[in-house]
């Protein structure tokens, strides 16, 4: 195990990505070597990337300023924001890699650096990486087929003549599944057959408990057998209406897991990895419960980690990553085999500067296509807004306000919800707002507004419930999101307490929340079966084509207590 | 017969209760329902009047119990449970679910040979530990395991 000299490389290159500095590195060299990866090991290279939200083309995504770890995962990574971010990877403050992984400055650099992302710019990158390292895989983690209007009105098919034209060779899930059980069936069983494995191990049928996907297959590259165990999504039908997937049930599944990791050690695999949608969080527990798997390719949490997290356990030693969101970011993995086991690794999470790569032109006419249909539509400027809109964050984002108080506005309700959906791109200020910005953050099978009366007592257990969700001690018991977004409800939140303890002082206008009192509430998304309403997005259209002009929202946010010293917020 | 019906019970993944299994002609019903009906403990309102109905005292937590249940239950009115005794001569399973208005579900007998296996569907109505209480060579040991029942929704 050349554990000294692992690290020594692997310091050496984020060192050398991460001094550029600020605008002085248009040109030409300076580009080669950023994407230039040092060879390493002998051939074994995996490419991954995952929860793109059907970002088809390039676009802005804020990183959080807000993003708590409680208990064990107080100021670890993933729960490290902006220069505690900078401080903990050694990136050099005003750097583009700054600008990646980070929320600092963003108006500035996002307008410095252009926008990120964009399938084009991806598969230039992904043609660059195979021409360095030919044989090399790529992994897509899922959330491939949900967050843009055209995935949504073409049930995916968009993203998955892109994700073929791309060359994903293996994808797991977790939205795709509120495309509907019959769906995800007839792409995986048509579309993708022969071309991309639907991998998942932890969906089973709910009668006799049959496996749906295949849990896991063995790849050669370059000569050496990799095994690659897919993971999908574990709370499908706890987050999202149970309905879609009524037959199938998910989970966790370590004793599976274990199972199939042991099959393929005992079938040859020299490398075992987890492509995994369990959430950062949820794979360091499992990493060191669950032996033998050398890495876990990580997703659903959005967290853009540079570097993986090594976690201990019985077998060894497992690495952790998560590759962020939205299309920022393409991970390269070179493993060194020796002795038919991993002796060593370099990682790489490469941001997808669109100014940095040219669009691939077969992928640039795909996208045409796909999109010439609705483009036109989408391009509607509705209004503009003068001031950054954003979603990403534990509390609340600019863009929600905007849910938020169109949803308000429109139903007269004195409060609104708003989901905390990690999704959505950001739009800067003195941009026109267009459907399409709408749609990113709105585009979901269940797009239904609600109105409802509630108590006092059940609006404080439906927080308490939410916020559990996010902040339980224990991993395994979140479901990945961010919080509910409040409209007119005001409270304070002390994320380190335990369920029922968690919501405080909760007020509406100043005066306190009575627990028999009733209150209108409107919101959307609703997980309930048979709920119907108007979609979110024409609420939200009519509110910005109104107002033309989208002053800085005033966000709504929840007074924190316990977590003053969190490296977490920024 | 007690190796016929462990063979049967593992031809169907020993599943049924026996209750069912009588039914069917499956078993000579007076040798399978050998005990009476706990009526005490089955409209026990608390667990702990539940574990004193079935004579426990003292039971000590076991490596030997597998108790499988979801983390997050996906339907609370169908949480899949199953318990798996390796401790030798294992002689009955009882599933408590604590928060439940009658917290004892199920109580299965073994007779000797037969593999301690329980594998069911139980209804919770909120968050709550799920307790397996197994019976072996006449002493009593436990698993535990919270069961999370959440109204769900906002995934990221």
């Amino acid at each position: 195990m050349t554990m000294t000299r692992r690290e020594f490389l692997h310091t050496l290159a984020v060192a050398s990505a991460a001094g550029f500095p600020l605008g002085g590195e248009a040109h030409a060299a300076a580009i080669n070597s950023f994407y230039d990866l040092h060879g390493f090991g002998n051939n074994v290279t995996l490419m991954h990337f995952t929860d793109c939200h059907a970002q088809l083309l390039p676009s802005y995504f804020r990183e959080p300023s807000v993003n708590i770890g409680v208990a064990a995962m107080a100021g670890k990574p993933p729960h490290l924001v902006g220069a505690a971010l900078l401080k903990h990877y050694q990136i050099s403050p005003n750097t583009k890699l700054a600008h990646a992984f980070t929320h600092l400055d963003f108006e500035r650099d996002a307008r410095a650096y252009g926008r990120i992302g964009g399938f084009a710019h991806l598969a230039t990158l992904v043609k660059k990486v195979r021409a360095q390292r030919p044989g090399a895989l790529l992994l897509d983690g899922g959330d491939t087929w949900q967050g843009s209007a055209t995935a949504l009105w073409t049930q995916g098919e968009d993203m998955v003549q892109a994700a073929k034209l791309l060359g994903v060779d293996i994808m797991t899930g977790h939205w795709e599944f509120t495309l509907g059980a019959a769906r995800v069936k007839e792409l995986v069983e048509t579309q993708l057959k022969g071309r991309i494995e639907f991998l998942a191990q932890n969906v089973s049928t709910t009668d006799f408990g049959d496996p749906v996907f295949t849990p896991w297959v063995m790849r050669e590259i370059n000569g050496v057998p990799i095994a690659i165990i897919g993971q999908a999504f574990p709370y499908v039908p706890i987050a999202h209406p149970r309905h879609f997937v009524s037959e199938w049930t998910f989970g966790i599944q370590e004793e599976k897991l274990q199972q199939s990791v042991d099959a393929a050690i005992a079938k040859g695999a020299h490398a075992v990895v987890l492509l995994s949608h369990n959430g950062m969080d949820v794979d360091l527990k499992l990493a060191g419960r669950v032996s033998g798997i050398d890495v876990i390719l990580g997703g659903h949490t959005h967290d853009a980690v540079p570097d993986p997290v090594p976690v201990k356990n019985r077998g060894g030693t497992t690495f952790v990553t998560n590759a962020g969101c939205n299309g920022k970011f393409l991970a390269v993995l070179d493993l060194e085999i020796r002795n038919k086991q991993v002796a060593g690794y370099q990682y790489r999470l490469l941001p997808v500067f669109s100014q940095m790569l040219d669009a691939d032109k077969a992928m640039s006419d795909l996208i045409t296509k796909v999109r010439a249909p609705y483009a036109q539509k989408l391009g509607e400027k509705l209004a503009v807004s003068e001031a950054l809109l954003y979603r990403r964050g534990n509390f609340n984002g600019t863009f929600d306000q905007v849910i938020l108080d169109a949803l308000m506005q429109e139903s007269g309700a004195e409060i609104a919800f708003s989901p905390g959906f990690r999704w959505g791109t950001s739009v800067l200020p003195n941009e026109p707002i267009t459907l399409e910005h709408v749609m990113n953050q709105t585009a979901i099978t269940y797009p239904y507004t609600t109105l409802t009366e509630m108590s006092g007592e059940m609006i404080k257990s439906v927080l308490e419930d939410i916020c559990d969700n996010l902040f339980n001690p224990d991993p395994y018991l979140q479901q990945g999101g961010d919080m509910v977004r409040t409209g007119g409800l005001q409270y304070v939140c002390d994320p380190t307490a335990t369920i029922g303890n968690r919501i405080s002082n909760m007020t509406l206008s100043g005066k306190l929340i009575g627990a028999d009192k009733r209150y209108k509430v409107a919101g959307w998304a609703p997980v309930a079966e048979g709920a119907s309403g108007r979609p979110v997005w024409e609420i939200v259209s009519r509110y910005l084509q109104d107002k033309q002009v989208v002053s800085a929202p005033q966000v709504n946010l929840p007074q924190l207590s316990g977590v003053s010293d969190n490296p977490g917020q920024a | 017969m007690h190796q016929i019906r462990r063979r049967l019970l593992k031809a169907i993944g020993g599943v049924i209760p026996l209750a069912a299994a009588a039914g069917a002609g499956l078993l000579r019903a007076g040798n399978a329902l050998a005990t009476t009906w706990n009526k005490t403990g089955f409209e026990a309102k608390a667990a702990a009047d539940a574990l004193k109905s079935l004579g426990v005292t003292g039971a000590q937590p076991s490596k030997d119990i597998m108790l499988t249940t979801p983390d997050i239950a996906e339907n609370g009115a169908q949480v899949p449970v199953t318990v798996t005794s390796k401790l030798p001569n294992t002689q009955s399973i009882s599933i408590i679910v604590e928060k439940n208005p009658f917290p004892l579900s199920s109580t299965y007998d073994f007779s000797s040979g037969a593999d301690g296996y329980v594998s069911t569907k139980l209804k919770l109505g909120q968050t709550s530990n799920v307790i397996a209480v197994v019976k072996a060579d006449g002493k009593f040991f436990t698993a535990t395991k919270e069961v999370k029942v959440t109204i769900g929704g906002c995934g990221g």
